[in-house]
């Protein structure tokens, strides 16, 4: 495989994945993206970092988004910018109603809040824009990552 | 297409002379790995063993799932006087625990022998 030049190509070069909703399909995204964003010269690091949002904001499509309804699919469309990877993941749910709170350690540790739920925290962590978009039918919602190359490092 | 999450369990003592029961995992740990987890923890008699130490050198792929999984055996481990440990995580996996809060429960290191040299 040649080298990829960020400065060579198109704006907004596009690479689509669809997955169904299926656990464990999330995987087929993440590994996409980190080929893309490995192409494009992100640190090794930016790449864990955007495998495990990609991961997760799959996981909520598939689980929350779609139900788990094999029969719904889940679409991943990563676009190339010269200086960034944006990745919107897009199911067939409504979106979400409010973001659930920061997870607090403590308050897991005494039972006080689920063990799950951190999902988010992680997306919104680990990414340096994630939005979260309710589509205007109802029907449709999609969580918009960007991750931007750190020329300085790179 | 998730891959199974594969465990077992080793005894160990440490070099203070501590019994120390190491549970090895391999494959993925995520939603799917409950038995593997929490099963293989829950079947590890809690008076003889309060040590707990988590081999995580040969896990690949870790979600919210897996880490859940994670905070629920440090909840009953925690219930039951028991101290984990982990190490063997790479380093995005070390700043993803260290960031959900894990770190304040449980110690990690990056190699067995720096585990058990604390423990």
């Amino acid at each position: 495989m040649s080298e990829f030049k960020p400065t060579s190509v198109p704006k907004a070069t596009q690479v689509e994945v669809r997955l169904p909703s299926r656990m464990g399909f999330e995987k087929v995204a993440m590994s996409t993206a980190a080929a893309v964003a490995k192409l494009m010269g992100f640190r090794e690091d930016r790449v864990e970092d955007l495998k495990t949002a990609v991961a997760e904001a799959c996981i909520n499509a598939i689980e929350h988004g779609n139900r788990l309804n094999e029969k719904l699919s889940v679409g991943v469309v990563m676009s190339v910018d010269a200086d960034s990877l944006e990745v919107k993941v897009i199911d067939d749910g409504s979106g979400m109603k409010k973001q659930p709170p920061r997870p607090d350690i403590d308050r897991k540790m005494l039972g006080e809040e689920d063990a799950r739920g951190m999902g988010m925290f992680l997306i919104q962590a680990l990414v340096d824009e994630a939005e979260w978009v309710s589509g205007s039918d109802g029907k449709s919602s999609y969580v918009r990552l960007v991750i931007r190359l750190d020329k300085e490092a790179a | 297409m998730q891959s199974e999450t594969k465990a077992r369990v080793e005894q160990l003592t440490s070099p203070a002379g501590h019994p120390v029961a190491v549970l090895r995992f391999e494959g993925d740990i995520a939603s799917t790995s409950k038995d593997a987890v929490l099963g293989t923890y829950q079947a590890l008699p809690k008076e003889t063993n309060k040590l707990v130490l988590l081999d995580f050198s040969k896990v690949d792929y870790i979600n919210s799932s897996g880490i859940a999984l994670v905070i629920q055996m440090m909840i009953e481990a925690s219930n039951s006087g028991q101290k984990v440990f982990a190490f063997g995580l790479s380093a995005h996996f070390t700043k993803v625990f260290t960031m959900v809060g894990i770190t304040k429960y449980a110690g990690l290191f990056p190699a067995q022998a720096d585990a058990l040299a604390a423990l």
